[in-house]
This record gives C-alpha cells, structure tokens and sequence, in this order.
C-alpha cells in the first residue's frame, strides 16, 4: 500500500526534514510505503554529480529572482524547482522485490510517461539521460537516493505550468543541449493541478502496482 | 572476531561499477550493523551502503571519487566482542549475574592490537543520553517516553542486538518497575529477563483480576519466531498490522458462535433470468452478491440484535443498517459499505455494489466509505468454497459467509401431492458467525432461517 499525500507549497530545506524523518519510520516499519506531492517555492537544488558551473546566476541575481539554493542528497545535476511543477517524493522499501535502482529511476520514468499520455502528451525516454523527454524539450526531471535498507527518497519532477524562464538560470541537468517544455506550454491552455495529481497517483499505482490511500497533509 | 568484507554491492541488474561519493566513518571508527558507513553514487541514484556487521571500520580500500566494478572490495570491518556475538551468546552472558552486559564490552589487549591501535576512537559515549541513543530503537523511545521511562534505567539490560534495549525489555522493566520499583541488577532479576516467560504473572502469586483483563483486551503482541536460513522476512505494512491486530481482539472479544444453512438458490436464479433484459436495458449488472445483501438488509429489520454492537454492559442497536461488503483486492481485502442498505430498492443495491467494488479495486475509495458498517457479507464462495467461518469484524455483532453456489441432487416434495422427487437445484451453505455475548442460538438461527424464506421466495419487486 501508497499513501499519497498533496502537501501543497513546501519550502525546499522543510521537505528534505520531512524526507529524513519519513525514510527513518518507512525503515522502523511505523509507516506504510509514502508517495508525498508537493511544489517548491523557487529553488535551484545541486544533486551529487552537480557541477558548480552549471548555475548560471550569482547570489546577487538569485536573490533578486527570489530563488533559493541547497546542496542536496540526491543523485544528479543541477536542477530547478518553482511553482507550478509538480515535485513526487517516494520513500518506498524496496526490499525485497525491486532492490535495483536501474529499475526503480526506470518505474519512475514509467510513472511520468503515463502520467502525461493521460493529458495525450507522449514523452519518450533517451538513453543514457534519465528523465522524461518530449519533442520539444524535457518535461520530468528525476534524481533520487537510496538509504540504508533500500529506503528511497527524493524522486521527480514534472513541469505542469512552470515558469520556464527560470531555467535559464540553470544548465538543467548538466545539458545545455536540450530544452525544457511543460504541460501547458505543450497544450496551449493551462492543466489544473489536481488532474495531474490523480494522473500521477494512477500512473503510480499501476507501475508499482500498489494500493493507493489517499491521505492529504502530513503523515 | 573475523574480518567483514564490503564490498561494492549490486544496486541493479544493469549497474556494473559504482563511484564512492562520500565515506560517512573514518578507520578506527565503531559501527553498528545496517548503520550506514558510505555513500557510493551512479546514474541519478545516491546511495547509502550500511555495514554488513558491528564492528570497527579497520581498512578503507576505495577513497572518496573513485569508481570500482561492483564486488570490489571497497573496506573491511573488524568485529569485536559481544557486540558481534549471535544474540544466543548473550543470554549466556546475562545469566552470568558478576559480567554486566554493555552495549558492546570493551575490546581486550589483543583486540586492541588487532584493530590497528585506533580503538581510542571507538565511540564511548560520553553522555548517556549518546549512550541511549545508540542502544535503543526509535519505537522504543517513544514508548518510553509514552510511559514516562527514563532509559538510562535500563542501561546494562539491553537483550538486543549488541546489546540495545528492545520492546520487549522496555515491557518486562514496565512490568517489573510496578511490583518493585527499587529493584536493582540482582541475580534473579537478570534470569527473568533472560526468560522472559518467567516474568509473567504465574499462577502461584495472587494476581489482581483487573492485569488479566488489560492483558486479555489489552495490547496486542504478536509472539516471535526462530529465523531458520532459508527464510525470508517481511516486515508487515501498516494495513497488515492493522489487520493483524483487529483480527486478534476481534476473535478474543466476542465469543464467536458460527450457524450453517442451506439455501436454494433457484427463485434468485429465475429472477435474474426474467429480469436480464430489463437490467441490461437500465445498464446494471444484478449479482448474486446483490440479490443477498438485499435479502440481508430486510431481514436484518427484524433482528436488531445482529444490527448491534456490545459496548461496556450496553448494547447498541444501530439506527441505520450498513452493510459492509468485504471486496478481495489480491493482495488484500477492504470491506466497502453501503449505507442504509435496507432503503435501497434491488437495484440501487446492485448499482452501489459494482460502484464500490469497482473503486475499490481501483484503490479510489474514499476513508467514509469503509467505515460505519453495522453488518458484513463475505463471500469466499466465488473461489469455490463450500462455507467460510467469519471473524465478526469488531463494533458489530454478525457477519454472513456465503459459501459457493453449485448444482446438486436434491430431494423435493410436491407441495400438492407430497410425492417426492430427485431434482437437480442450485444450492448454497451460507454461515452465520455472531457474538454470542448478545445474539442467542435460537435467534441466529431464526435469522438463517428467515434469510432462506426470503432467498427462495424472492420477491419480484425487489
């Protein structure tokens, strides 16, 4: 069984305490498997693979956009979070069944792809560059950790309506490449958030093929 | 007191090689079994990598940055002590009443030597609130703040895991601090804990009736098991603990008394036939389970008793009828209610079954509607059993178990000439489980017996 749970805006530093704390019960045993929904306020977050180069505002600049940055325990680059991108922070067990993290970034991946089919957007994978791609740019960014006990957190995120302009204080995920792209701007109208929730938390369910109990605010 | 190998572990099927991200302890440092001691990075993924075994991390082969194939030796841990000693070893050494059992003992001169003179580092925690930390779960500080525990009490008389004071200590200390408070390490004292049965109340000393009653409707404890080596262990989700738990006060509470009938199902089945045309023109699908519940739901009118719930020396007559319908979600189960069931025509019923049903299986059920069920219909007989014997779910006084329903050999009279006649029929055990506390024999038998009337003379404006 999943509980998901929308907690609505959550600053970034909140969230990784939330996170903490979630992974240390789901290894006790004192709660069921976790899917937490939420946004983040404005925030550049550095994953373990970061290169420093690939933030591309100094402090002066961030603080005039009002975007926060964190070093964080994830795998990964440089990536952005804001209003309007939907951000899923799975703390699952994966013992005993699915203890291999190639499979788990690849359900993740399955999860968004589904996810956005819903709305008749098709994204598609490319090899070697997790996360979820469109013709038009990337649309889900995913970095996760494992703990001790195969715990995991961190996980994706999945542009809905995001401000894209903000990117460009990024080189998103190490890849100057490639773009990013969002529902809305795929669409050409806005998508509202809770349709893309229950898109998910379906997605969810049948790639982890799990029960899902709904359960709103914090654990 | 062997030499642990870590190796780079398997993280996938597809991942070969693994890069040290981050070391989380230094040599020479003490390290607890499942404590994480480094993280390795891949492909998007972060990775903590826990100790395979306490001991001390006594060689770092793999440094920070760089990548290794997986099964690369990356450290090696010495283990030391009692702390790595199977937890048999150390009822051996708690019966021993002059060696005090540690969290891990202290490691002897030759120990010392073999760790490469770092065992200064060896984590001695200064302050005891360290000193609990590192010997003691989060649940079982939280119970012991719960009960208002100080844990430090309890320092010395961990059984666990290199010596970590478990649930169960924590229980025997709650047990034993109400009898004798000031009770100190003495000899028997350490033997009790070392056979925890012995701690129990024993027939020999007066016990007040009112231990036996929190002990019976008390917490409940699932006993413990040996783990033999081809095992696997599963740690129960939430909802199987809650089922678990329910399911135990659910049968130690009411006195569960089971009833069989027989019930012919050829009336239900000539209503379905005459009414398939209607329903599929109206786009309802009318099962069996349909047709039963709302026979149920009239019948349960007349026995209010198995509409009810014992609570303290009241019984509850509940003012609506609910039934709960318990839907097998494979794995696991989830009873869906439908409210004021007996208002609702045939119908209605059948419409709120495959609703609920359906939602159900599509895990969209909101928390209202698997709560306030005053009775429940289970139907193992979809899986072809004969007849199920229900546990009553707690808070009610009856459920109905619906066995499979199959053609048989039967014998009937002519109900004009009394001739009798072998007859092929549709036939089905239904089982009636029901407290016993407030619903009498003759009654759950009335209420069988009023439940087949109706099945076999099914009404036709159901």
């Amino acid at each position: 069984m999943v509980e998901v749970r929308w907690l609505g805006s959550v600053p970034y530093q909140e969230a990784v305490d939330l996170q903490d704390d979630l992974v240390d019960s789901r290894r006790a045993g004192s709660i069921p498997d976790q899917l937490l929904l939420l946004e983040h306020p404005h925030v550049i977050t550095l994953g373990s693979a970061s290169d420093s180069s690939h933030v591309l505002v100094g402090l002066e600049e961030r603080r005039e956009l009002g975007v926060e940055l964190f070093e964080t325990g994830r795998g990964g680059d440089v990536t952005y979070h804001g209003p309007g991108q939907i951000v899923g922070y799975p703390i699952l067990d994966l013992k005993p069944e699915r203890k291999d993290v190639h499979r788990y970034l690849r359900d993740l991946e399955e999860v968004l792809l589904r996810a956005i089919h819903t709305f008749g957007v098709e994204g598609a994978r490319v090899e070697g560059h997790t996360g979820v791609w469109t013709g038009d740019g990337k649309i889900g960014a995913i970095g996760v950790r494992v703990s001790s006990g195969w715990i995991t957190s961190h996980g994706f995120a999945l542009n809905v309506d995001t401000d894209l302009s903000y990117f460009t204080t990024i080189v998103p995920c190490g890849n100057p490449d490639r773009g990013v792209t969002s529902l809305a701007s795929l669409l050409g109208h806005p998508v509202p958030t809770q349709s893309v929730i229950t898109a998910i938390q379906d997605a969810f369910a049948q790639v982890f093929d799990a029960t899902i109990l709904r359960a709103d605010g914090l654990p | 007191m062997a030499r642990i190998e870590v190796p780079m572990p398997q993280m996938g099927e597809s991942i070969a090689e693994g890069t040290v991200s981050k070391w989380l302890k230094k040599v020479g440092d003490w390290v607890e079994r499942d404590e994480a001691i480094l993280e390795i990075s891949t492909d998007k993924v972060d990775a903590e990598i826990p100790a395979p075994q306490a001991g001390v991390l006594s060689e770092v082969v793999v440094n920070e940055g760089e990548t290794v194939e997986v099964g690369t030796i990356i450290a090696y841990i010495q283990e030391t002590g009692a702390g790595a000693s199977a937890p048999g070893d150390l009822a051996t050494v708690a019966a021993t009443p002059d060696r005090p059992i540690e969290g891990y003992s202290r490691p002897s001169a030759d120990e010392d030597d073999r760790v490469a003179g770092k065992s200064e580092s060896r984590p001695d925690p200064s302050t005891t609130e360290e000193r609990i930390t590192q010997r003691s779960t989060p649940v079982v500080r939280r119970m012991a703040e719960e009960h208002g525990v100080d844990l430090s009490a309890l320092e010395g008389r961990g059984s666990g895991h290199g010596g970590r004071v478990t649930k169960q200590d924590l229980l025997e200390y709650l047990g034993d601090g109400e009898r004798d408070p000031g009770a100190g390490e003495s000899g028997p004292r350490v033997a009790n804990r070392v056979t925890p049965l012995s701690a129990r109340p024993s027939l020999a000393e007066p016990v007040d009736a009112s231990t036996l009653w929190d002990a019976f409707y008390g917490d409940v404890q699932h006993p413990e098991f040996p783990i033999r080596d081809r095992d696997e262990v599963v740690t129960m989700d939430k909802v199987r603990r809650l089922t678990a738990e329910h399911m135990v006060i659910a049968k130690r509470i009411a006195p569960h008394v089971h009833s069989l009938i027989e019930i012919d199902f050829s009336r239900v089945d000539e209503i379905r036939r005459d009414n398939r045309v209607l329903w599929s023109e109206e786009g309802v699908r009318v099962s069996f389970t349909a047709l039963v519940a709302w026979a149920v739901s009239r019948t349960l009118r007349d026995f209010p008793m198995l509409n009810a719930t014992a609570s303290g020396n009241n019984v509850i007559a509940r003012g609506n009828v609910n039934l709960g319908i318990a839907v097998d979600l494979d794995p696991g189960l989830i009873v869906p209610v439908i409210r004021d069931a007996d208002d609702l025509s045939l119908v209605g019923i059948a419409k709120k079954i495959v609703d609920l049903a359906q939602r159900a299986r599509a895990r969209r059920l909101g928390p209202e509607e698997i709560q306030g069920g005053t009775f429940t219909i289970t139907n193992p007989g979809v899986l072809g059993t004969l007849v199920g014997l229900p546990i009553i779910p707690k808070g009610t006084s009856g459920i109905l178990g619906a066995g499979a329903i199959e053609k048989k050999v039967v014998v009937v009279s002519d109900p004009v000439t009394d001739a009798d006649s072998i007859v092929i029929r549709k036939r089905s055990i239904f089982s009636l489980a029901y407290d016993h506390r407030i619903v009498d024999g003759a009654d759950g038998a009335r209420f069988l017996a009023n439940l087949k009337q109706m099945l076999e003379e099914f009404p036709d404006d159901a």
